[in-house]
């Protein structure tokens, strides 16, 4: 069993704000990596179900898991902790740079080292998809699902909203037949396995 | 309608829409800033663009300077304001809501059901990034070592940036 911390409220700003200025190409690679694996604020597979809900609703996902993460722990005082740390600074920062692009975006070196890193940060991404694929062992249907989902998104060019629209009702029907299947099983005849 | 009224209410209104997050946003920005309100050229946006997706910070913001560019500080906090607030207020009811339901049989098996869509939407959006940044021979080679750092390695996965950008520096 991962046993989980409850951080304070500096704690959540500050972490979030972490992970806001190291969200480099997206939130998502370092907003598990700080949450789950380094300060342990949440197990696995709570990060993966408030992330999912986060993922249903419009706006940015990380904004919309802090505002949710925040309040879970300490009402409107946290959402708004979450999202102060999460969006003050790199907005300060970006405004500053915005200023400065017109010299910056010019040097031939830092465009160069920018096209690396864009190409760095989408594996990060892919990578964090199959890292919490692995950690979290989803039954067949819902591996099924995720792909489903994936080439919808990518190869089809399925809208977004239409996406969600099927696939929620689809996996939640799915999560809730196994959910049934599972219940009538003896207590005890199979141990709960924290995660890995 | 004061100015920075009207960043809010067009800003909201893209974010109100944008399902799976910023990237889903670019499109749509494009089409009401530069297509049908021409707040900016063509060129404007995509570099404005490409500086938030590389600075750090949460690509949403990419509306945020866009709002600056349009309108100073104003247009910032019409347009931060309008992208962030309204999404906000939904996620806050429905965070209570899941909260009311804590001890509803279902509630959990419901809400794992969600997690296969963030997974593949996660995946999708890593796919489409890794498609963007195919900007030169060697970028897929850099995205597939990175996938498997992150993947595999338990370490912090901020290091396959570090390569990323030395190796494009060095290759480029």
């Amino acid at each position: 069993m991962t046993t989980t911390q409850k951080p304070s409220l500096a704690n959540l700003f500050f972490g979030f704000m972490k992970v806001g200025c190291m969200a480099f190409g997206g939130a998502q690679a370092v907003a598990r990596r700080v949450m789950v694996e380094e300060r342990r604020w949440l197990t696995e597979r709570d990060y993966a179900e408030l992330l999912a809900l986060a993922h249903v609703l419009p706006g940015p996902n990380i904004g919309n898991f802090a505002v949710m993460f925040g309040r879970r722990e300490y009402g409107l005082v946290g959402a708004l902790a979450c999202v102060g740390g999460f969006f003050g600074l790199p907005l300060c920062l970006l405004v500053g740079l915005v200023s400065l692009y017109g010299y910056f975006g010019q040097i031939a070196e830092v465009n160069a080292a920018m096209h690396g890193v864009a190409a760095a940060a989408a594996g990060m991404v892919l990578g964090t998809a199959l890292r919490m694929g692995t950690r979290l062992k989803p039954p067949p249907e819902a591996i099924g699902l995720a792909l489903a989902v994936l080439l919808a998104s990518t190869v089809l060019k399925v809208p977004l909203p239409v996406i969600v629209l099927v696939g929620a009702p689809l996996g939640v029907f799915a999560a809730l037949r196994r959910a049934r299947k599972v219940r009538p099983a003896p207590a005890g005849a199979q141990s709960r396995q924290g995660d890995a | 309608m004061p100015f920075w009224l009207d960043m809010f209410l067009l800003f909201a209104s893209l974010s109100l829409v944008a399902v799976g997050g910023a990237n889903v946003l670019a499109p749509e920005m494009h089409r009401q800033l530069v297509d049908i309100r021409q707040l900016m050229d063509e060129a404007t946006f995509s570099q404005l663009l490409a500086l938030a997706q590389a600075a750090p910070g949460p690509n949403i913001l990419s509306g945020s300077i866009m709002g600056y560019w349009i309108g100073g500080v104003p247009g910032l906090l019409g347009a931060t304001l309008g992208l962030l607030g309204p999404t906000a207020v939904l996620a806050w009811l429905i965070a209570g809501l899941t909260k009311r339901l804590a001890h509803a049989p279902w509630l959990k098996p419901a809400q794992a059901g969600l997690v296969p869509l963030a997974l593949g939407l996660v995946g999708a959006s890593g796919l489409v990034m890794a498609q963007a940044a195919a900007s030169f021979p060697l970028a897929p080679v850099i995205t597939v070592l990175a996938t498997l750092y992150v993947w595999l390695a338990p370490l912090n996965p901020l290091w396959a940036l570090l390569v990323g950008g030395v190796l494009g520096l060095v290759l480029l």
